[in-house]
């Protein structure tokens, strides 16, 4: 006999979901390294919830060369739009607590999934765009050549290793979604023999 | 006969044999075979120490790792370096400003470290002038030279810039004695007994490293060598060795080495301070610059000072005290404990160390000889611990290893002798290449040193590199002390001529909160641009300021006009970068000044007088990219009168199309 009500554990685990999402409001979710010989202790690009962190001007200064846009804050719509969607996925965190129902649960971590789906699609624009639309009279053209950073991982862009990775608040992100999973399971039971 | 003749053959060939194989070896026998292993270090990798070393006739303070001998970097202090803008540039041209006017040369002797606690901190290398008498202090953060302080009433500023072990005081004693500033200086020189004086200057520094003429000691007319302050036990007490106590007026070489002893003076600077506060110190007019950089305007000042605080040493008795000591010391070199106090005689066989207990007992029983020129002197034995006995040649100056040691460089006899403090016994000899003058263990004149290396710094070099012509480089020999036998690791040729040294563990300066760049948001200079937008030209009458930007790869404005015969122009550029290790600088064609050379976040100026009419480029020649040879642009002078108007651009003044 399946009951609908969540158990304790869940709620607990529901708890740290939330503060989870309020955690990484406040560290960077994602970085792209960058190395080349001449930046022995590397370069990094960190992607907070709100905002570009890191050696942005000094990536902006060398990005000149082969005509990328200059990266600044205030041109993303998306440093608006994610602490609020953060903030709420806190608060339907902390409600399905209150709730307690299973189903809910459910939807919300299919939400979830839909979110990180639509926001590697997003990242994926903007680095497709940044890598490809260069300036044309740029000093460096090499035909052919686009620097997209890669969506997760390594790649070679001229003198420049990029490693684009998750940051602390990335991995927090992740630890929602696996308890948020274990939830699910927990709750329908998914693994256990009837 | 003939058995005689072939005899007397054969004992000459043989005494020949023997004298041969009595001559001595050569400089490839004194280095062991692991030497360049102790000496190496791999590319990529640190050195152990930071060397401070005098530059000498230079002016200037070289910054070598230890034990690899290698040169990272020339601070200019007392003379021009164009390479830098150092003194060619606004800002910095009043750092060489003196009552003589501008002083574009001096002869840097000695660097000492700040201390605290009697051990080196990292925070300041001081420097000082041996020709128009001053001080520098260096700022270990950025590696530039933050302060000049001018010393009056002084000429040759030589038994300088030793410190008090807490960096109370920084000291100066005049190398010639001359009349003060506030006497009538016309006088035949032969009245020297008569109207000459020796000053010591005690300057105060701060916190922050501000130096404050505190007071002057007004001596006898000798001349004043070098100085080690008292440590420990000794804190409060300052030593300056003398010679010339003859008080010749020429011919010094004979004249000034006739006495069998003279001085090393003990200097009671706590006394000093007393007699002070009670109201005993004169107020005398006199003129000296004092130059301090200011980090936030990037930009020195000058200021001259009017008067300076006198205590005489003949009026206030239990300041000053005269050590006999024998034939013209030099070195005056205090061991870490504080108690032994080392003179070197430069012609003398033996080497005096004094107690600085038995001194104190001697002042207090009044174990005095008599006076000079109104200066107790304390009978030699009453403050004598003991003699080194035929220790070498021309003794000149002591380090210590903190391990009980003492390490005493000869002139005459080339070498390093290691002897034993306490037993005064001689422990080992090294042969120096060639005439060693001073020497340098890292800490080794404070309380803590750290005996691992001895650098020796020669005066001569004749066959020990590659020749280049008549003048030859000067030389540095590093030792490796760590064990009873002292090794000869290395020699390295070091700039100018390399005096008196410091060295401190590298972790120390390198963390010691080291400047990467300026911040640009922090730059208060009166001319600064924080932006491109923010560039202009600007006339004012016949003075055109020029607010120049300058970032990888370009200057903006990089195209002016406008210009005319007779303006004078001021190039004030600001370095817009904000990352380590990217100065820009700044070069226009036919400048009669140098260049300018910009640190990240850095403004600088240029001043510019065009000598003809026409155009004149201008180009950053520290290769900052990969587009560096396109960071350039062009500058037109018209002549006098003309209409041209002020204009100015970056990437705007394009070619008027053609018109068919």
């Amino acid at each position: 006999m399946k009951t609908q009500k969540i158990s304790l554990v869940s709620k607990v685990l529901l708890l740290i979901v939330s503060a989870l999402f309020v955690g990484s409001l406040f560290v960077p979710m994602w970085r792209i390294e960058l190395q080349a010989p001449q930046y022995p202790e590397g370069l990094e690009l960190q992607l907070f919830a709100n905002k570009i962190g890191g050696d942005v001007a000094i990536i902006n200064g060398l990005n000149h060369y082969i005509g990328m846009a200059t990266l600044h804050t205030e041109n993303f719509l998306e440093f608006k739009i994610l602490p609020i969607v953060f903030g709420l996925f806190a608060a339907v965190s902390l409600a399905l607590i209150f709730i307690g129902k299973r189903k809910g649960v459910k939807l919300f971590l299919i939400t979830y999934i839909v979110f990180i789906l639509l926001a590697a699609v997003d990242f994926y624009r903007w680095n497709y765009q940044y890598g490809h639309n260069l300036d044309p009279d740029a000093a460096i053209k090499v035909p052919g050549m686009s620097y997209q950073p890669p969506l997760i991982g390594y790649k070679q862009l001229l003198n420049f290793g990029a490693y684009s990775i998750p940051d602390t608040g990335g991995w927090l992100m992740t630890g929602a979604a696996v308890l948020l999973l274990f939830i699910i399971v927990k709750e329908y039971h998914l693994f256990q023999k009837k | 006969m003939k058995n005689k003749f072939v005899k007397a053959i054969f004992a000459i060939a043989m005494g020949s044999a023997l004298f041969i194989s009595c001559k001595p070896k050569n400089s490839g026998d004194a280095v062991s075979g692991d030497a360049a292993q102790k000496a190496y270090v791999a590319p990529g990798k640190y050195d152990e120490f930071y060397n401070f070393v005098s530059g000498g006739f230079s002016g200037q303070m070289s910054v070598y790792g230890l034990p690899s001998g290698r040169l990272f970097r020339v601070i200019p202090v007392f003379s021009v370096d164009p390479e830098k803008g150092y003194g060619y540039n606004e800002e910095t041209k009043p750092m060489l400003n003196t009552s003589h006017g501008f002083v574009p040369w001096d002869d840097l002797h000695h660097t000492e470290m700040s201390q605290t606690k009697g051990e080196v901190d990292g925070r300041w290398v001081f420097g000082n002038a041996n020709n128009t008498p001053r001080i520098a202090r260096i700022d270990l953060k950025t590696f530039t030279t933050k302060e000049i302080i001018e010393l009056p009433n002084s000429a040759g500023n030589h038994s300088s810039p030793f410190i008090t072990e807490n960096t109370e005081y920084v000291v100066a004693g005049t190398r010639f004695s001359v009349p003060a500033d506030n006497s009538n200086g016309d006088v035949p020189i032969n009245t020297y007994k008569q109207n000459f004086k020796g000053h010591l200057s005690f300057v105060k520094v701060g916190k922050e490293g501000q130096m404050d003429i505190a007071f002057q000691i007004q001596c006898p007319g000798v001349n004043f060598d070098l100085s080690h302050a008292g440590k420990g036990k000794s804190h409060g007490w300052f030593f300056f060795s003398c010679y010339n106590t003859e008080q010749a007026n020429t011919l010094l070489e004979v004249n000034a080495s006739q006495k069998d002893k003279d001085f090393i003076m003990a200097v009671n600077w706590k006394k000093a301070e007393e007699y002070i506060k009670a109201g005993k110190g004169k107020l005398t007019p006199t003129r000296y610059a004092h130059n301090v950089y200011n980090e936030s305007t990037h930009t020195a000042t000058s200021e001259i000072k009017t008067q300076v605080l006198i205590l005489d040493s003949k009026e206030l008795k239990d300041i000053c005290y005269m050590i006999p000591c024998p034939k013209s010391p030099h070195g005056c070199d205090v061991d870490p404990t504080g108690e032994y106090i080392v003179g070197s005689g430069k012609l003398a066989a033996l080497i005096p160390v004094f107690s600085f207990d038995k001194l104190m007992n001697a002042i207090k029983t009044k174990q005095f000889e008599g006076e000079y020129d109104g200066i107790p002197v304390i009978k030699y034995e009453a403050a004598l611990h003991g003699e080194v006995q035929k220790p070498g040649l021309g003794p000149l100056h002591t380090e210590f290893d903190g391990k009980g040691n003492a390490y005493t460089t000869f002139f005459v006899s080339s070498e390093v002798v290691k002897w034993d403090i306490k037993s005064l016994k001689v422990l080992d000899r090294v042969p120096t290449y060639y005439s060693v003058g001073h020497l340098c263990i890292p800490g080794g004149d404070s309380r803590k040193p750290f005996g691992k290396y001895l650098i020796a710094y020669n005066k001569i070099t004749k066959d020990r590199y590659l020749p280049t012509g008549p003048e030859l480089a000067q030389s540095a020999q590093i030792y490796d002390i760590s064990g009873d036998k002292m090794k000869l690791i290395l020699d390295f040729p070091t700039i100018g001529e390399p005096h008196y040294a410091q060295a401190a563990p590298a972790d120390l300066i390198r963390n010691n909160g080291q400047l990467k760049f300026y911040k640009l948001e922090d730059n208060k200079h009166p001319f600064v641009s924080k932006g491109e937008k923010e560039t202009k030209v600007v006339r004012n009458g016949k003075r055109i300021d020029v607010y120049m930007t300058c970032i990888r790869s370009h200057f903006s404005p990089d195209n002016i006009e406008g210009i005319k015969m007779g303006d004078e122009v001021y190039f004030h550029v600001t370095n817009l970068e904000q990352d380590w290790d990217v100065p820009h600088g700044f070069a226009i064609k036919g400048s009669s000044n140098a260049e300018l050379l910009i640190m990240p976040g850095e403004t600088a100026t240029l001043k510019w007088t065009p000598d003809r009419v026409g155009i004149s480029p201008f180009y950053c020649t520290d290769f900052c990219s990969a587009l560096h040879q396109e960071m350039q642009g062009y500058i037109r002078v018209s002549p006098t009168g003309s209409s041209v108007p002020i204009t100015y651009s970056l990437g705007t003044n394009l070619p008027a199309p053609d018109k068919k």
